[in-house]
């Protein structure tokens, strides 16, 4: 007994120290995280772009038919961006949204072509299978994700092929442009009190309906903990695997929502218009401050995440400056948006 | 957790039974016919040495892992413990040695990991959590387990390790009606949390409740323990009364070195009660 108890006593002794060092390393922290933790920075990084875009020149940039155009431009990507919001924070990634896009807008007007006429009726079914056909890739990637253990990169590039395959096999790789003109005329170009886009409107209720899914609900709880830890959320008896079905479900249906919306908008299924819009989504996730690592995002930030290219594109143009830079600015911001992540969890993790 | 044969409850009779208990992982076999046994109101230590199997039984006992061969029994009625689902509706809670915490969620989030609480009325049918009631409910079960705690809000990963194993075992014994299991509760630890988590292990037991502990600390051992069992080698090879052994019997137990029970009724310790009922 005496060696053990000395063994013990020795190894408190040099454990108290280090829980006098922690204490300090707590407080020093909490100012740490609060700064890189919070969505505060990224809406501050948005506002003064826009600030010094207003000021070069003002009339053109803060134009309320600019500022339109800009959230036209920026309301598909954030239907994307949300859902692929859901799928980054159980620490996923799909990299088939604008593949399904094309395929669930593929299916959706060659459906309405085949009924015929341009009643409430065939575009409520157009719709329809809009949605289903994003919620058949997401249930499929997230079947193969969840049950086979196929890593999330590898599934859902497959599917981001086969989906634009798919879509080229149904149209024989011409885009179809009989598109019903009310949708068009509506959702497409129409405006909600003769001001607000209606893309607009859907994007921003999108947007809001699964912020607060994701921030104030149990479903949304259960999302961070898979992300955070996969082991203690099956450990705590959450269903994971039927978990990350259903956020991968979410994904693909908001992916056939934005198919539609953008067949509302121009008119034609835009086949060879999507090969970007996954990384496009991913990055907006990852510079509104959602982790790739899982655990940590809101909502919130992806909407701030969205606008920042957005703006910046527009602005761009504007000034007369080579829209290419947009693109450079956008990686910038980017690495940035990582490596703000990287510091947060240094701060975070203490071992 | 379907009870497949009833038979009368025996009350002064074990709660918690393993019998016979085997499992593989490839060629590795982990437990060969392990037996256990935990009564009611009671500190049992399982004690072994590295890869004697004791956390593999505590996992199968949890519904992590399930068995090859053998039979579970709760309160004398045999059972099946297919998940973790299913250890919990027997009133089980784990410790487990990695704590399993969510670490990016704040202490109230874990504590009610797959137990949220959600607002009364059309919200709750939502699925819209009731945050504040949470945070109340984990700040009483700190204030009761003496697990100090200034900042309930901050991810865990921030806290100390003493603190995030206060959340884990305030988690457990929140839950728990009947066992907790705690997997090395105090390796991590140093002297005043260890002698917090020790009181706390007392104090559950004192409330009724059967607790397990799994550890390599002999002094700790003897410290709370009211009976200790022996694995070695995926069996049980002991189990004595605390109050009539010494540590070295235990030790020697646990090498292999001494391989009489408490009892000496068999000097390959396989004279237990539970093998002479089969």
């Amino acid at each position: 007994m005496k060696p053990a108890d000395e063994v013990s006593a020795r190894a408190a002794e040099a454990a108290a120290p280090t829980e006098l060092r922690d204490e300090d390393v707590q407080e020093e922290q909490s100012w740490l995280q609060r700064l890189a933790g919070s969505n505060i920075w990224i809406f501050l990084i948005l506002g003064g772009i826009c600030l010094i875009f207003a000021l070069l020149s003002f009339d053109s940039f803060a134009s309320s038919t600019n500022l339109r155009n800009i959230a036209v431009d920026a309301s598909v990507l954030l239907v994307l961006a949300v859902g692929s919001t859901f799928v980054i924070v159980t620490a996923g990634i799909d990299l088939s949204v604008g593949s399904v896009l094309v395929f669930s807008g593929v299916v959706s007007a060659k459906l309405m072509e085949a009924v015929g006429g341009e009643s409430t009726g065939v575009i409520l079914l157009g719709l329809g299978a809009a949605l289903g056909s994003g919620l058949a890739w997401g249930l499929f990637n997230g079947v193969i994700i969840a049950k086979l253990k196929v890593p999330a990169l590898i599934v859902t590039l497959g599917s981001f092929g086969a989906a634009l395959g798919f879509a080229q096999l149904i149209t024989d790789g011409v885009d179809v442009r009989e598109v019903p003109f009310p949708l068009v005329e509506s959702v497409g170009t129409g405006q909600l009190f003769g001001e607000i886009p209606y893309l607009v409107v859907i994007a921003v209720g999108v947007a809001l309906v699964f912020g607060v899914v994701l921030a104030l609900t149990r479903f949304g709880r259960h999302t961070y903990a898979v992300g955070s830890n996969e082991e203690a959320a099956r450990r705590a008896g959450i269903h994971v695997d039927r978990h990350l079905i259903k956020v991968y479900a979410l994904a693909g249906t908001l992916s056939g929502l934005a198919g539609f919306m953008s067949l509302a908008r121009f008119a034609t299924t835009t086949i060879g218009g999507h090969s970007t819009d996954n990384l496009q989504a991913i990055a907006a996730v990852v510079i509104g401050g959602t982790s790739l690592f899982g655990g940590i995002g809101s909502v919130l930030g992806t909407v701030a995440g969205v606008f920042i290219p957005a703006v910046l594109e527009n602005g761009f143009v504007i000034l007369g400056v080579q829209p290419f830079w947009q693109e450079v600015a956008v990686g910038g911001v980017l690495i940035l948006a990582v490596y703000l992540d990287q510091l947060r969890r240094r701060a975070r993790y203490r071992e | 957790m379907t009870p497949e044969a009833a038979s009368p409850a025996q009350e002064a009779g074990p709660l918690l039974e393993a019998r016979g208990v085997e499992k593989h992982f490839g060629r590795v076999r982990a437990l060969r016919g392990a037996d256990f046994d935990v009564r009611p109101a009671e500190v049992v230590a399982l004690v072994g040495d590295n890869g004697a199997g004791k956390s593999t039984l505590v996992k199968i006992l949890s519904g992590i892992h399930h068995a090859d061969a053998g039979e579970i029994r709760f309160a004398g009625e045999r059972v099946t413990v297919a998940s973790p689902d299913a250890a919990r509706e027997l009133g089980i809670e784990t410790v487990y040695q990695d704590l399993a915490l969510a670490p990016d969620l704040d202490p109230a989030a874990n504590l009610y990991l797959g137990r949220e609480l959600v607002r009364s009325g059309p919200l709750g049918w939502l699925g819209v959590l009731d945050k504040k009631g949470m945070r109340r409910g984990t700040e009483e079960a700190f204030a009761t387990l003496g697990v100090g705690l200034q900042n309930t809000a901050a991810p865990t990963a921030t806290l100390s390790g003493g603190q995030r194993q206060g959340v884990a075992v305030s988690r457990a014994v929140t839950w728990a009606s009947r066992v907790v299991f705690m997997d090395e509760p105090t390796a991590a630890l140093g002297v005043v949390q260890t002698r917090k988590v020790l009181d706390l292990i007392r104090r559950v037991r004192d409330s009724g409740l059967s607790v397990v502990l799994i550890s390599h600390n002999m002094p700790e051992v003897f410290e709370v323990a009211d009976r200790i069992q022996v694995l070695r080698l995926g069996e049980r090879v002991a189990s004595f009364r605390a109050a009539d052994v010494s540590m070295e019997d235990v030790v020697g137990a646990m090498t292999g070195a001494l391989r009489a029970d408490g009892n000496g009724r068999d000097r390959f310790g396989r004279g237990t009660r539970e093998d002479e009922e089969r």
